[in-house]
């Protein structure tokens, strides 16, 4: 059970950034960051999962009810919180690119040449 | 002085939020001097705080969640003297940044102001915090705000380009530097860094341990523009604000560089210390690669901006090389190559500003004997180069002396060497690029160096010469780190507690007093070793050396360049093509190195 969790966290990062490199499109790109961090998601849950343990709500509930780790849910609230903010900041940079050069292509937008 | 310790964090974000929500309301000369006051006024509180930290470490548990019998469940600030002193050039680099651009950016939109104050107060949080998962909200904040930054002309395809690249690169550091604090969160069930250290104790690091060792170390040096992760910096530093070039350079990739410190002396050090020189081979060899790499296209670059920023790179390197030899001198060379370097390096940045406003351009070539007529702007660019070569004894000079005595305690004489030629190399590309620019020496054409687009001047109603008093102060502050009376016994006493790790970690969880030492710390003068003395006058040499081929190179004999075309030509060539700009290719490398790095510790450690 914890071997595939690990597995599957390890996957969907992978993927998410096979996705990002081979990206062509700016919001396609976006959108794989988006995968990635999802793997850090199931990587923060499954490190609080506790079998047969409840949602950590302690209202109406007898003492040393087991339940699963909220430190690990709240941080992966934070993280959402944090990573939004980050996604929007480069759909924004994204739609700004698009306005410019009228493509959204990571590859054809480099200014540089050396 | 508990009580003050989230000031400097606290301070500059609220301003930053009052600042958007009276936008629309105070006028912009108002809403710039309210930026200014509380940028000053962190600065005066990281000051009074490091003053503090000298005797004693200095903690705040938010809310009021003190440690129960040596268990922290609270979030803490933990400011040491590096920690504090960390949080204080980074105010105080902040200030000189938003003074300076009350005329530099007069005509964009006062969100510029906001996300320098959110940058700041990030970076003071990120210096002063001792919990990990607190690190990583800084990070990403820092972050976000300096991607916002680096994109601000959103009308020019270069600085979006720049941000994209650094966005994306950045974002995936940030994933593994998540992932890892997962890793060692499942292992510890502690996010407080002298709870974690107390948990893993001194049993020897496992896989997972080591994985997530891995994890954070990798993602930190994304942040930190170490080689193979290292080039989105260029990008982002090419076409950004000068202002802002100054904050990423001159602080913010450095504290990449001081949390892998931090991390590493406060949780890593017990469970890693039988594996302690595979640790060092790793990252003393990545340290070598980033500054060797980093001086090469320092020289091959005839912008500005990017010159510098390979620059910093090269640093970069140079610092990591200082760190990884893991012992309390090196890091304390590495604390005073930090100070001197992010002064210098900030007023070089602003000193581009000022070429720019007055010049209307910064690239080499097209500027070529222009600056003839602003011959302070001329010195000031020899006084911040001299500085960063470390001419005995000034700017960077007591940081490789500490680095070079620290480096052959361990049996890496070499890096001396290494280090020498790295600043040579990148100092040598500064002297010609000023040597064109400001006397007009060398040839007009050169098709060696890198071309770059250009970038657009601001008004042309902005004079130049209080924007060069801004950078001359930061400029001459660099210069003088070095021989500060004390600065030597302090940064290496500091550098013992920082490395010290069961008294932090009592400190931390129990509240023993941490440190009672600086009492006896005299005001001595810096005293001058004549190895390290010989080092810095040869690095000034190569420096000079690569200078005088940079501008005459075409007069050498045909049969020696030719010769030197057909040996260093196709490895050059390699390097210059991996630095594409693609995000792409940036992140291949990204994920690889970071692949590369774990594999190797994941098995020989």
């Amino acid at each position: 059970m914890t071997i595939l969790v690990y597995a599957v966290v390890a996957w969907v990062f992978a993927i998410g950034i096979y996705g990002a490199i081979v990206s062509r499109n700016l919001i396609h790109l976006a959108l794989c960051l988006t995968v990635t961090q999802s793997s850090t998601y199931i990587l923060l849950l499954a490190i609080g999962y506790k079998h047969g343990a409840g949602a950590p709500i302690f209202e109406d509930v007898k003492l040393g009810t087991a339940a699963v780790d909220p430190v690990v849910q709240s941080l992966t609230l934070t993280d959402v919180v944090v990573s939004v903010t980050v996604i929007a900041l480069i759909l924004a940079l994204a739609l700004d690119v698009h306005r410019q050069s009228d493509s959204i292509d990571p590859d054809e937008i480099s200014t540089l040449n050396r | 002085m508990s009580w003050a310790l989230p000031l400097p964090v606290v301070v500059p974000l609220i301003a930053a939020a009052v600042l958007v929500a009276t936008g629309a309301i105070l006028p912009r000369r108002v809403q710039d001097a309210i930026g200014i006051a509380a940028a000053a006024t962190a600065t005066g509180f990281a000051l009074l705080i490091l003053a503090a930290s000298e005797r004693h470490d200095v903690l705040h548990w938010f809310g009021g969640w003190h440690p129960h019998a040596g268990l922290a469940l609270g979030i803490s600030f933990t400011a040491d003297p590096l920690g504090a002193g960390m949080a204080a050039l980074a105010c105080g680099l902040d200030l000189l940044v938003l003074v300076y651009s009350w005329t530099y950016m007069r005509r964009q939109s006062q969100t510029f102001d906001v996300l320098i104050l959110a940058l700041g107060g990030a970076m003071a949080g990120f210096a002063l915090t001792g919990d990990i998962f607190n690190m990583f909200v800084w990070f990403e904040l820092m972050g976000v705000s300096a991607y916002a930054l680096a994109g601000f002309m959103v009308e020019e395809l270069g600085p979006l380009q720049g941000a994209i690249n650094f966005a994306v690169t950045n974002t995936v550091g940030a994933y593994m530097v998540l992932m890892g604090i997962a890793l060692l969160y499942a292992r510890t069930d502690a996010l407080n860094l002298a709870q974690i250290g107390r948990v893993l104790g001194h049993r020897p690091a496992d896989r997972l341990v080591i994985v997530a060792f891995a994890l954070i170390v990798t993602g930190l040096m994304v942040r930190a523009a170490i080689v193979p992760f290292h080039f989105w910096l260029a990008d982002a530093h090419a076409a950004s604000p000068a202002p802002v070039c100054a904050l990423l350079s001159g602080a913010m990739v450095e504290l990449g560089i001081f949390f892998i410190a931090r991390v590493y002396w406060t949780a890593f050090a017990a469970p890693l210390h039988a594996h302690a020189s595979g640790v060092r081979d790793v990252l003393v060899g990545l340290g070598v690669a980033t500054a060797l790499i980093g001086a090469l296209m320092c020289l091959l670059q005839r912008q500005l901006k990017r010159l510098l920023a390979y620059s910093t790179i090269s640093q970069a390197g140079t610092m990591l090389a200082g760190i990884a030899l893991l012992d309390p001198r090196s890091l304390a060379g590495v604390a005073n190559l930090v100070l001197a370097h992010g002064l210098l390096k900030g007023g070089l940045f602003l000193l581009c500003g000022v070429i720019l406003v007055e010049l209307r351009h910064i690239d080499e070539l097209r500027v070529y004997g222009a600056g003839r007529r602003l011959p302070w702007a001329g010195v000031l660019w020899l006084l911040g180069t001299l500085g960063l070569v470390g001419l005995p004894p000034l700017g960077v000079f007591l940081a490789q002396q500490l680095l070079y005595e620290g480096g052959r305690e361990h049996g890496f004489g070499w890096l001396a060497v290494v280090g020498a030629v790295a600043s040579g190399v990148c100092a040598g590309a500064m002297l010609r690029a000023g040597a064109r620019i400001f006397l007009g020496w060398g040839a007009r054409e050169d098709e060696l160096l890198s071309p770059e687009p250009d970038e657009h001047a601001p008004e042309r109603d902005v004079s130049g010469r209080p924007l060069g008093i801004v950078a001359g102060i930061a400029i001459v502050l660099g210069l003088a780190a070095s021989v500060v009376p004390g600065i030597e016994a302090r940064t290496e006493l500091a550098a013992e507690r920082f490395a010290d790790t069961s008294a932090y970690r009592a400190a931390v969880l129990h509240g023993a007093a941490h440190g009672d030492a600086a009492a006896h710390v005299s005001f001595s003068l810096l005293g001058v070793d004549t190895a390290s003395a010989l080092y810095g006058l040869g690095a000034l040499a190569i420096a000079a050396a690569t200078a005088a081929f940079g501008l005459w190179h075409r007069r050498l004999p045909p049969r020696i360049l030719s010769a030197g075309a057909r040996t260093l030509g196709p490895p050059v060539t390699v390097i210059r093509l991996a630095h594409s700009g693609i995000v792409g290719d940036y992140l291949l490398w990204l994920s690889g190195g970071a692949l590369a790095v774990a594999a190797i510790w994941a098995l020989t450690l």
